[in-house]
């Protein structure tokens, strides 16, 4: 037992004891975490996962300063009564461009991770205006001064470069259309192959009501709208994905 | 180290520390204490064998028992899919009208059907299907699209105006600013309104009844019955979708506002769309 009783050189040393608690604390994290960043089956291999087209971007950024993650999550957990409401469970893959994820851990409105094309854009112009015109027994603030503030766009390109500092695979390509990717998508007259062709399934047009102008409003809709929509659910199999 | 030394009192050997005079006693960590402490120990290296613990290199280790919480999950889905005695797979063979002729497939599918409703719908249609404005109501007899069974799935599975889905129901009224002038607009909304019993004067009626003979009757039909093929409402009853008033349906001649209803086939499962078909229709209106 003498090996055990040895502990109390730690305890009477103040330097040493700190100096020994760090080194165990760092070997935790090592063996923890740092796997997890080359793990292969950490984000599941599915189709149709792409960076947030810059209006996505933008509304994403808007969610994010309103605190509508203090609310709401995005991320639907592997229970019965979590799929049968919200749908299928979250994937890994799904929020590996999320800087940072938006996962949350308090459900006061319902969770949003699949969102998109759950209701059209007139009814989330609405539903934000005015929250309880369509739900009554609803307790979310209005967000109506969306509809009137000017998105501001002038550092989109340099959102998207920071982004891709952080390994979302931003091309050139992408950056160099950022500015006119975020005007064609919410713009009903606008040409948006561009936009369509380097965001496959970017919801496109007029998403605020309001086609002659581009508010905070249509990014947060078109952000809404994408939420969910992405992986292509024919490509995932499920048993591989088991964890 | 400073030496042992033994309490007198109790026997006990002290930490070796001294205060005015007033020494600690070194006594061992109670027993269940301890116990407890190596207990844990021995549930930790028992959870990393049995459980998905020691991230490798590939993949983490899977542990004995090959637990995984989403083979939990399809392992309960597919014990809640035993437990319905192979309902929904009935539901999902046979025809709506062959549901609604079984009395438990109707009673199934009824429940069933209510309970997605209060999910997924009444964010829109509102609780109890009663709509609001611009989101229909679907406890009457008035249907855009036809009140049938399988017209009320269809619109369920395509949705109205959905951006995505290629069978979806389109209906386009034109704006029709650029084709009458204000004031025949006006009259035209008159005349639509003294269809429902609001009293207007004949010298807006009249001039108003030629002009929707000559604009409207071709979609809304002769005497305003509406146009289920074409998702055309019945103007000639006092139920309003999106413009309630002479100077809103005005509005609305002049520059149509347009609902959109998502597809819900693309999100849901076959046998949800049906039993929510079965649903709606049970509400009041289904024809």
């Amino acid at each position: 037992m003498s090996v055990l009783n040895k502990h109390a050189i730690l305890e009477k040393n103040a330097t040493l004891l700190l100096v020994s608690s760090l080194v165990v604390v760092t070997i935790g994290g090592i063996v923890e975490i740092a796997p997890l960043f080359w793990l292969d089956n950490t984000i599941e291999k599915v189709e149709g996962m792409r960076p947030y087209s810059p209006l996505e971007l933008a509304g994403r950024d808007i969610y994010i300063r309103e605190g509508c993650y203090t609310c709401h999550s995005q991320m639907i957990r592997p229970f019965r009564d979590e799929v049968e409401r919200y749908g299928h469970y979250s994937l890994a893959a799904e929020s590996m461009y999320d800087h940072s994820f938006q996962w949350g851990s308090k459900r006061t409105g319902p969770d949003l991770a699949r969102v998109g094309d759950r209701y059209s854009n007139e009814w989330h112009v609405q539903h934000l205006n005015d929250p309880r015109s369509v739900v009554p027994e609803s307790i979310m603030p209005r967000y109506s001064f969306l509809a009137t503030a000017p998105l501001n766009i002038t550092d989109i390109t340099m959102n998207l470069k920071a982004n891709r500092a952080v390994g979302v695979p931003y091309t050139d390509e992408m950056l160099d259309n950022a500015v006119a990717d975020l005007k064609a998508q919410a713009d009903p007259n606008a040409d948006t192959s561009g936009v369509e062709a380097r965001y496959p399934k970017a919801k496109v047009g007029d998403f605020d009501g309001n086609p002659a102008s581009l508010t905070e409003m249509d990014a947060l809709v078109a952000y809404l709208q994408m939420l969910g929509t992405l992986v292509d659910f024919s490509t995932y199999d499920a048993t591989t994905g088991y964890r | 180290m400073a030496e042992k030394h033994i309490d007198e009192l109790s026997g006990v050997e002290t930490t070796g520390h001294e205060w005015d005079g007033i020494r600690e006693l070194n006594n061992p960590m109670p027993r269940w204490w301890l116990w407890t402490f190596y207990g844990t120990i021995v549930w930790g290296i028992a959870y990393m064998i049995l459980y998905p613990a020691w991230p490798m290199v590939n993949e983490a280790t899977k542990g004995v028992l090959g637990y995984s919480s989403r083979a939990e999950l399809a392992g309960e889905m597919e014990s809640a899919r035993l437990a319905q005695g192979g309902i929904m797979e009935k539901i999902s063979k046979v025809s709506l009208e062959e549901i609604l002729a079984d009395p438990q497939l109707a009673q199934f599918a009824t429940a069933g059907g209510a309970s997605a409703f209060r999910v997924n719908c009444v964010q829109c249609h509102g609780t109890g299907a009663v709509g609001s404005q611009g989101y229909p109501n679907l406890n009457d007899d008035e249907w855009l699209w036809g009140g049938d069974i399988n017209a009320i799935y269809q619109t369920i599975a395509h949705g109205v105006r959905d951006t995505v889905d290629a069978d979806t129901r389109i209906s386009d009224m034109p704006a029709f600013m650029d084709i009458l002038q204000p004031e025949e607009v006006r009259q035209v909304a008159a005349y639509v309104v003294s269809l429902s019993g609001t009293p207007r004067d004949a010298s807006m009626i009249e001039p108003g009844k030629q002009l929707y003979a000559d604009n409207c009757a071709s979609c809304h039909g002769e005497s305003a019955e509406g146009n289920r093929d074409l998702g055309a409402p019945n103007l000639a009853d006092a139920i309003w979708l999106k413009a309630e008033g002479e100077a809103e349906i005005a509005r609305q001649i002049q520059a149509p506002k347009h609902g959109v209803m998502p597809a819900w086939n693309a999100r849901l499962s076959s046998e949800t769309v049906k039993q929510l078909a079965v649903y709606v229709h049970s509400l009041g209106g289904g024809e």
